[in-house]
């Protein structure tokens, strides 16, 4: 059984059929880049993984549960901006990770003091320390998002889903995000779902590549034909696969 | 330079601040001194030294058959009807507003419903208000009430879907339910709009209570106005007008100076 596994997933909007025989596997600690143009259903691929959406038909599940109807702490979410509160200063929003489960969404006594201390290990590991106090809007875009993975990362979700999180950072806070994603990976086995626009950074971040494009074009009706995995590219060594065939079949090596 | 480019500079700034005041305060001078030099007699210009006179009087004379200061006990009648029905009205606004704003249930059983209310004349309404709750404070506050709660309620419900969907979505991912996003998502980031929302409504607010005031009261800022317009008191009805012109603008100051201090974060941004 895989860890989240898609079965035959559809999803239209009225008459427009948007995505349709979706299936894809992945693994536990996998990393997943998600690409295609503009309009092409990744989006709403991520909405149905968020359970944001639910698919017309077919099933998502997370280590064989049944499909969700609401998004939930399973799923864990940074979008391109708009993913943090404003109204809560930088280490409020991580503290509200893990009080807004709580029956009046914030802790007390005890519970609060050992949030505190958790929001803090935080901030020194996603580098805000010095901006704990501060409000979001104060904070630039790199620090922003990365305090929206922080926040996403503390409600400790099994999967880590990415809404183009880099689209609106420039070139070279995008690269420092890039290096900072890579590390927290390393430090705790995510499985990630990440949409880019950005092949580049799609195949440097990714283990895997998925391509959502439409397999055919109805040409009298555009909208009749859905979306679908046209490309599933192994992404490891720079996206050359079988560099590591050596390792796992030896008995090649000889001759 | 392009006129669009020319600022004045910080003293120029408060001068021409002044300008207007000071211009219809001089227009009003020429204008009472021309009346009173045709006829001394003349009420409806009072001159301003008769008019400073007067207001002297009445803030501390007090009246002679109730041994009681007659605008004090006016500005805290009218004070107390003014706060309470904007208060009950930005209380059902808040709790309408964010009903409509995030429960798809309550928008479609609501939302329509508070669009016409918003449409009904609610000075129309006073002669039912006065037959059903009587003549006294309560039909005046309800006026206030019915007059400004739905704009306001409108305008609560749109901001509230104006959050971001990210925001929300995000809190479910926290695992909030919808009480702890309405109370700790929502609220906290309408509360700043809804005390923009008392600063604009007030204005609305004094006008009900005034019109209510003037047809059935007997006591209140209002009442004395309309009371005096018999005897062609100009100078007593020109206190009153400054009076409550100077209140209203108080009133503005402080909720303009509480929003700043509460909220932080709106201007965290600037």
């Amino acid at each position: 059984m895989s860890f989240v596994s898609v079965r035959n997933v559809w999803q239209r909007y009225g008459d427009r059929s948007i995505l349709e025989r979706v299936s894809v596997t992945a693994e536990e600690g996998e990393f997943v880049s998600i690409v295609g143009a503009s309009g092409c259903g990744k989006s709403t691929f991520l909405r149905m993984l968020l359970a944001e959406e639910r698919p017309y038909k077919g099933e998502i599940s997370i280590e064989g549960g049944a499909t969700a109807v609401e998004p939930n702490r399973e799923r864990g979410v940074v979008f391109q901006k708009y993913s943090v509160f404003p109204h809560l200063t930088v280490r409020d929003n991580l503290m509200a990770a893990e009080g807004f489960q709580t029956r009046f969404g914030r802790l007390r006594g005890a519970a609060r003091k050992e949030a505190a201390a958790r929001a803090d290990q935080m901030l020194t590991r996603i580098g805000l320390s010095h901006v704990a106090q501060q409000f979001p809007a104060s904070l630039s875009g790199g620090m922003q998002q990365r305090l929206a993975i922080g926040q996403a990362l503390t409600a400790k979700p099994r999967i880590l889903l990415l809404d183009e999180p880099f689209g609106a950072l420039d070139p070279g806070t995008r690269l420092q995000m890039h290096d900072f994603l890579m590390e927290l990976r390393d430090e705790t086995n995510m499985t990630v779902f990440m949409v880019t626009h950005d092949l580049e950074e799609a195949f440097k971040l990714g283990d895997r590549v998925l391509v959502f494009d439409k397999p055919r074009w109805d040409p009298q009706d555009p909208n009749v034909i859905g979306a679908t995995i046209t490309y599933d590219f192994d992404a490891r060594h720079g996206g050359m696969p079988h560099q590591d065939i050596l390792d796992h079949f030896p008995s090649l090596a000889a001759g | 330079m392009r006129l669009i480019n020319m600022r004045p500079a910080r003293p120029g700034a408060v001068l021409l601040a002044a300008v207007p005041f000071v211009v219809l305060l001089v227009a009003y001078s020429i204008a009472s001194d021309m009346r009173l030099a045709a006829n001394p007699q003349d009420k409806l210009l009072p001159a301003p030294a008769t008019i400073a006179e007067t207001a002297q009087r009445l803030f501390t004379v007090p009246d002679k058959r109730s041994k009681e200061i007659l605008l004090w006990q006016d500005t805290a009648a009218s004070l107390a009807r003014l706060l309470g029905g904007v208060g009950i009205s930005a209380a059902l606004s808040l709790i309408f507003g964010l009903a409509i704003g995030l429960l798809p249930y309550a928008r479609a059983t609501l939302s329509r419903f508070v669009a016409v209310l918003s449409m009904v004349p609610p000075l129309a309404l006073l002669p039912i208000l006065f037959i059903v709750f009587g003549l006294g404070e309560l039909s005046k506050v309800v006026l206030i009430v019915i007059g400004i709660t739905p704009f306001m309620t409108r305008d609560l419900a749109q901001r509230v879907m104006d959050i971001p969907k990210e925001q929300i979505v995000k809190a479910q991912t926290l695992g909030a339910s919808s009480w702890v996003i309405a109370a700790r998502v929502a609220l906290p980031q309408v509360l700043p709009r809804l005390i923009s929302n008392v600063r604009l409504s007030l204005g609305s607010a004094w006008l009900f209570l005034i019109a209510a005031e003037a047809v059935a009261s007997n006591v209140g800022l209002g009442y004395r106005i309309f009371l005096v317009r018999r005897y062609l008191a100009m100078d007593v009805i020109l206190t009153y007008v400054i009076w409550i012109t100077l209140l209203a603008f108080v009133i503005d100051w402080l909720l303009k100076t509480v929003s700043r201090r509460a909220f932080p974060w709106m201007e965290a941004g600037l």
